[in-house]
């Protein structure tokens, strides 16, 4: 295991770094006071660095007894107002949906990594994009979302573990972040640059009534007239999310008559794919949300309309290309190129599918 | 708040002296001035009296972080003035493990009934116990899902007739009652497991003991207590409140007998060391 406190100290500018490790380790330089987790692959390198460094650092980590009781551990945590991480994978996520929801109507921040593997069901543990809907349109029961950040290297991963706190603090929320077995498996050069968000005082947070009223964090409400007005508080809190936090990056999009829309690790197969395709002299750039929740559908709406068509390269059956096709509008074709079960799209096959897209254009 | 406040009695006899009265026994301030939405004669209003009381004895309102469970007492918060927050059904254990785990100086309570506890909530208690997690569990166990409708609970009693077992409990399709408190007592992180009633006047100032040792090992470091109160579901039941109360006295008393199961006053956590450190 890398000792970050030396690599630190010794001022090395790039070290290899596992995602997993990098993204724990992110997460504890953000001042993360508490971790809860539960085994699971891909992501299991994450618990295992925490389990160490956490105690080391005199701060909490639990080993729970499932990912219900991780998340829900993490819920007491957090409504004291302690920074909190949680991480899992798909099967994992599933689980923890009911207090997910719990933890959106109550306004309690809290941090969740998925480590998205191959589903549905126990699927396998392969690299998948496949929980894209569970992240992005409620996860739980209720009219509720969360903020979805997807990084699409290492690097970047490290730098959105940060934000997400911040996020997540801001909009008293919880966030996810999404990552895939390659992103949490992979070595990548890494800097060594952390962001520790500043802390706030809450005065919402659970520390005992001394000296001021008793807190109360909840989520029910019997009375259909009070429950709409917190239903519609908490969809005015979303709107402002979408006005302020969505982040999205473009690629040689400046030329671009054709553009690939992909996010995380497929993204990074869609650049080497537009290289080659850029070599043919195909005018081909990258649109890759960073925000899934709020998705960039105005900034997508914008670029459509000078596009002869779109490609959309995602690892499952094709999830965001709805969201896609919504910020389109039929402005220009949309079509869509995607491997599951663990299989990761070749920039050959991308380049295939944007081939077929250009022929599909001229033809309109 | 002062328990030696001097009041005036009216006169016993016509024309004697006004006594001067202390005061000994009076509402403890962390029991709201609400009424609740609890049925007449259930034994939540009792329970929620005594947790008030031993709170306020233990000088712990200040420093409580509670946990409301999903059922009838989901809206406790409403009747003690200490912080809350509440869990999703059965989760209460894993909630204030993670409070407990963030705040060392804070008092960590739990509430729930049976069949937050004893069914869906059976991973979390366990595994709370089984960590020595240093909170307080109040177990309430009326044998029946009062908050939604009476359904048959884990500790429904054979030959209970519920809205879900028409024709009464039977051992064949719906299993045995569970004892959770005999259960949990076995694990070494437990520091006190004891089970009482609300039976009659009596069995409540035992019950009230048995809470307040519940909260005392918390106090002083010892590891997780359990305390279970055998309650009333006069309406659950199809029974008056009186009857109700003979039924807890009798046939539910049999089945989950009362007294302390366990009582370690602290985890010896010293006694199982990490052999590697």
């Amino acid at each position: 295991m890398i000792d970050v406190e030396d690599l630190t100290a010794s001022r090395r500018a790039r070290v290899l770094m596992k995602g997993n490790e990098a993204m724990a380790e992110a997460a504890i330089q953000a001042g993360c006071d508490a971790y809860f987790g539960y085994p699971i692959t891909p992501q299991a390198e994450l618990l295992e660095w925490m389990a160490r460094r956490m105690p080391e650092l005199g701060r909490v980590f639990v080993q729970a007894e499932s990912e219900l009781g991780a998340i829900n551990m993490a819920l007491g945590a957090a409504a004291t107002g302690a920074r909190v991480l949680v991480s899992s994978s798909s099967p994992g996520i599933s689980l923890m949906a009911e207090a997910m929801s719990y933890m959106a109507a109550s306004g309690t921040p809290m941090v969740l990594i998925n480590v998205m593997r191959a589903g549905p069901g126990l699927g396998g543990i392969g690299p998948s994009q496949s929980d894209y809907f569970q992240a992005t349109k409620g996860h739980g029961h209720g009219d509720y979302h969360v903020p979805v950040l997807a990084p699409a290297s290492i690097g970047e991963a490290m730098d959105l573990v940060a934000t997400a706190f911040e996020l997540a603090e801001r909009y008293r929320t919880p966030v996810m972040l999404v990552a895939d077995g390659i992103l949490g498996q992979a070595m990548e050069p890494v800097e060594l640059r952390f962001r520790t968000p500043e802390r706030h005082a809450f005065d919402w947070a659970l520390t005992g009534a001394a000296g001021r009223p008793a807190r109360i964090i909840k989520s029910i409400d019997l009375q259909p007239e009070v429950l709409e007005k917190r239903n519609l508080a908490l969809q005015h809190k979303y709107r402002d999310i979408a006005r302020h936090e969505v982040r999205w990056e473009g690629w040689q999009l400046d030329d671009a008559e054709f553009a690939i829309v992909a996010y995380g690790t497929a993204a990074r197969v869609a650049r080497t794919a537009i290289s080659r395709a850029r070599e043919r002299g195909l005018k081909v750039g990258l649109f890759r949300p960073i925000t899934l929740w709020p998705f960039p559908t105005h900034e997508l709406a914008r670029l459509s309309g000078r596009l002869q068509g779109i490609l959309t390269v995602e690892m499952s059956s094709g999830q965001m290309v709805e969201d896609v096709r919504l910020a389109v509008e039929g402005r220009c074709p949309v079509a869509f190129h995607g491997r599951m079960g663990g299989m990761v799209p070749t920039p050959d096959e991308v380049a295939g599918a944007l081939k077929a897209l250009r022929a599909k254009a001229a033809r309109r | 708040m002062s328990l030696e406040t001097p009041i005036k009695r009216a006169p016993a006899q016509p024309g004697a002296a006004v006594a001067e009265s202390r005061l000994i026994y009076r509402k403890p301030d962390v029991l709201l001035d609400r009424a609740t939405h609890y049925c007449p004669g259930c034994g939540h209003g009792v329970i929620h009296r005594l947790l008030a009381e031993v709170l306020a004895e233990l000088e712990l309102p200040p420093r409580t972080i509670a946990v409301a469970p999903v059922g009838c007492a989901v809206f406790a918060y409403d009747y003690l003035g200490v912080d809350f927050v509440e869990a999703p059904h059965g989760r209460a254990p894993a909630v204030a493990t993670g409070i407990r785990r963030v705040r060392p100086e804070a008092f960590v309570l739990t509430y729930q009934g049976d069949g937050d506890l004893a069914a869906i909530g059976t991973a979390e208690i366990v595994h709370a116990a089984a960590r020595g997690e240093r909170i307080t569990a109040i177990f309430v166990n009326n044998g029946i899902y009062g908050m939604t409708g009476g359904q048959m609970a884990p500790t429904t009693l054979l030959g209970q007739r519920t809205t879900s077992s028409p024709a009464g409990r039977d051992a064949p399709s719906m299993g045995f009652p569970i004892r959770m408190t005999e259960m949990l007592a076995q694990l070494p992180g437990v520091a006190y497991a004891a089970r009482g009633s609300v039976g009659d006047a009596s069995l409540i100032g035992k019950l009230k003991v048995m809470i307040r040792r519940a909260c005392q090992v918390q106090i002083d470091g010892g590891g997780f207590a359990l305390v279970e109160a055998l309650s009333n579901c006069p309406v659950g039941w199809g029974m008056t409140p009186q009857e109700s109360l003979e039924h807890v006295k009798g046939p539910v008393t049999e089945a989950f007998p009362l007294g302390v199961i366990v009582d370690r006053g602290a985890v010896d956590r010293a006694a199982h060391p990490n052999p590697e450190a």
